[in-house]
């Protein structure tokens, strides 16, 4: 009966093209919260001060997130193609998608971190203090476990826009299941191609969406 | 023990300066508790948060135990900060921490490896706070009292000598409140732990102090023990808050003492004077009448004390009022 339904559809491919935006996803997630976690830790840091030189820094940084996060996604693709060259190696493939996909998410990512950061109770920063805590252990032992939903919270939203991201990279010969959608539902006029990815990505963000969410409720403590 | 010489702190936000501490001399004895009242506003935490420089003071010297705390470097101030608790109006517990790793949080920070120490002195501090049964729920899972008696149990944790709380009992109800003050005094007695603690009600410096001082604007506007500073309120400010405390309306007590005739006298007793048979002794002894027109008996700490307001007619006055000033009772003649 599906062969019926969807006559076009070839699966080892759309296995092929599933397995490829998983790693999309994964590889750029994995960068984005190496990079973007302590850079949204120092935003919070650097906002919270009031000395010169952190307000500056924060200034700066600040102004950098918001660049990345105004040009639209398609953009950065094309503006990283070089950078991406020197990094990799290879402007195409799978490996060629990783650095616009992490420029594109980490400033998001950071953004959100920082603002889960600001949610933690400032009595407790302070009760931290004054047990003699460094500014290390404050952020270690205090500021991030109690952000811990909102973290979870911030990386889901994360990967589920990466998701939408990994589409549109694959257009730039990455291959996924975007890739897949464009090449053969557009350009082939084939629907049932198009609907089987849609609906590919539609269970993927929804099982993203559904495991953040658990992640958020085991952690939350209030 | 704390010593405050000359200690302001100016605070500047939008580009405007606020004095929130005026010059300040403050001695706080080793072992006592030290009780702050004032209005909101009137610079209590900011006075507090200097002791552990929780904020920085603008000028002046803060000594502990002869140590000038404010010359320490950031390594000192965190090795001082371990020497002092500290517990909040609003707990400020870690709510991804439960109970016991809460308490265990100020011994993990101080560099505190082994397992089973940290477990034997946080099982010890939950006893002595009565919280053994929930050391494994989280904040969000107890009542207020419970989670002050966290706050306790963790700021006794590095065994400071300084305990300061900022309105710890602030959120709580008057039986919940009366329990963690209670707790406290035990606190101090057991383990002979200085304490400083900020309210705006007077009956909690009342039960649980035994000096106390009256900021207003800033300013420390008197201070002294307890007993003084309660029973004979000479600043305004002072007297609205004793007053408060004995819920007792100024314009309406004037009223009343223009209903009755004769001379108008407080006495005050304190200790063993206040279950002594004064009055009927001295009004037969010299023939007064006297009415009781407000009173209260009641204790400062341990210590009971009594203060009647009477108007005294007839006999021979001037003999009663001598009795009076010979007999163990502090005595003002209000009109
Ligand atoms: N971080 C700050 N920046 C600017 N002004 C401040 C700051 N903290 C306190 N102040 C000001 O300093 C003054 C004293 O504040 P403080 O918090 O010490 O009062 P308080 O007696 O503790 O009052 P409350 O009973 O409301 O807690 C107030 O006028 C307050 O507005
Ligand atoms: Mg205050």
């Amino acid at each position: 009966m599906i062969e019926e339904l969807m006559p076009n559809v070839y699966w080892p491919e759309i296995w092929e093209a599933s397995l490829d935006t998983l790693l999309m996803l994964g590889g750029s997630m994995l960068f984005t919260v190496i990079l973007g976690l302590p850079l949204g830790v120092l935003l919070f840091l650097s906002g919270q001060s009031d000395r010169p030189a952190q307000r500056t820094l924060y200034n700066a940084i600040s102004l950098l997130v918001n660049i990345v996060r105004s040009l639209p996604f398609i953009i950065l693709l094309i503006l990283m193609m070089p950078l991406t060259g020197l990094l990799m190696g290879t402007k195409v493939g799978l490996a060629g998608t990783i650095p616009p996909l992490v420029a594109g998410a980490t400033p998001f990512f950071a953004r959100l971190v920082e603002t889960a950061l600001r949610e933690v109770d400032r009595g407790i920063i302070e009760a931290t203090q004054a047990m003699g805590a460094t500014t290390s252990q404050i952020i270690f032992r205090a500021l991030l476990p109690e952000a811990r939903p909102g973290l979870w919270a911030a990386a889901t939203v994360t990967a589920i826009t990466l998701v939408s991201y990994t589409a549109m990279a694959g257009l730039v010969g990455g291959g996924g299941l975007g890739d897949l959608a464009v090449r053969y539902g557009y350009h082939r006029y084939q629907p049932d191609v198009m609907w089987l990815t849609v609906i590919l990505l539609l269970v993927l963000v929804q099982l993203l969406q559904m495991s953040g969410d658990r992640l958020v409720a085991r952690f939350s403590h209030k | 023990m704390i010593e405050f010489e000359d200690v302001y702190k100016t605070y500047r936000a939008a580009g405007r300066e606020i004095a929130a501490l005026q010059p300040t001399d403050l001695n706080i004895r080793a072992g006592e508790v030290f009780g702050l009242i004032g209005h909101s506003g009137a610079g209590k935490s900011t006075l507090l948060r200097l002791i552990n420089r929780l904020e920085e003071p603008s000028g002046g010297r803060i000594r502990v135990d002869g140590e000038d705390v404010t010359a320490l470097d950031d390594a000192g101030l965190r090795r001082f900060r371990r020497q002092v608790g500290m517990i909040f109006q609003h707990f400020n517990l870690l709510s991804s921490r439960t109970v016991a790793e809460n308490v265990a949080m100020p011994l993990q920070l101080a560099g505190e490896s082994s397992r089973a120490q940290i477990d034997a002195r946080v099982a010890e501090l939950l006893a002595r706070v009565g919280l053994e049964a929930h050391a494994k729920s989280y904040p969000a899972q107890l009542s207020g009292g419970q989670k002050q008696r966290v706050g306790i149990a963790r700021a006794l944790a590095t065994q400071p000598k300084i305990l300061l709380c900022d309105e710890a009992t602030s959120a709580l109800d008057p039986q919940t409140t009366a329990q963690v003050l209670d707790l406290l005094a035990r606190i101090n007695r057991e383990l002979n732990l200085t304490i400083v603690l900020i309210t705006h009600e007077m009956d909690v410096i009342r039960r649980v102090c035994d000096r106390v001082a009256v900021l207003d604007g800033g300013s420390v506007v008197e201070q002294g023990p307890v007993s003084d500073v309660f029973l004979h309120p000479q600043h305004p400010t002072t007297r609205r808050f004793v007053r408060e405390a004995e819920h007792v309306d100024e314009g309406e007590q004037n009223d009343d003492f223009q209903h009755v005739e004769g001379r108008i006298v407080r006495l005050t007793f304190k200790g063993e004077a206040t279950y002594a048979p004064l009055l009927g002794r001295i009004a037969r002894e010299s023939g007064i009448d006297y009415s009781i027109l407000a009173g209260r008996i009641d204790r400062i700490r341990e210590m009971p004390y009594g203060q009647l307001t009477l108007a005294l007619q007839g006999g021979d006055q001037t003999l009663a009022l001598q009795r009076l000033e010979e007999a163990e009772v502090t005595l003002e003649v209000l009109r």
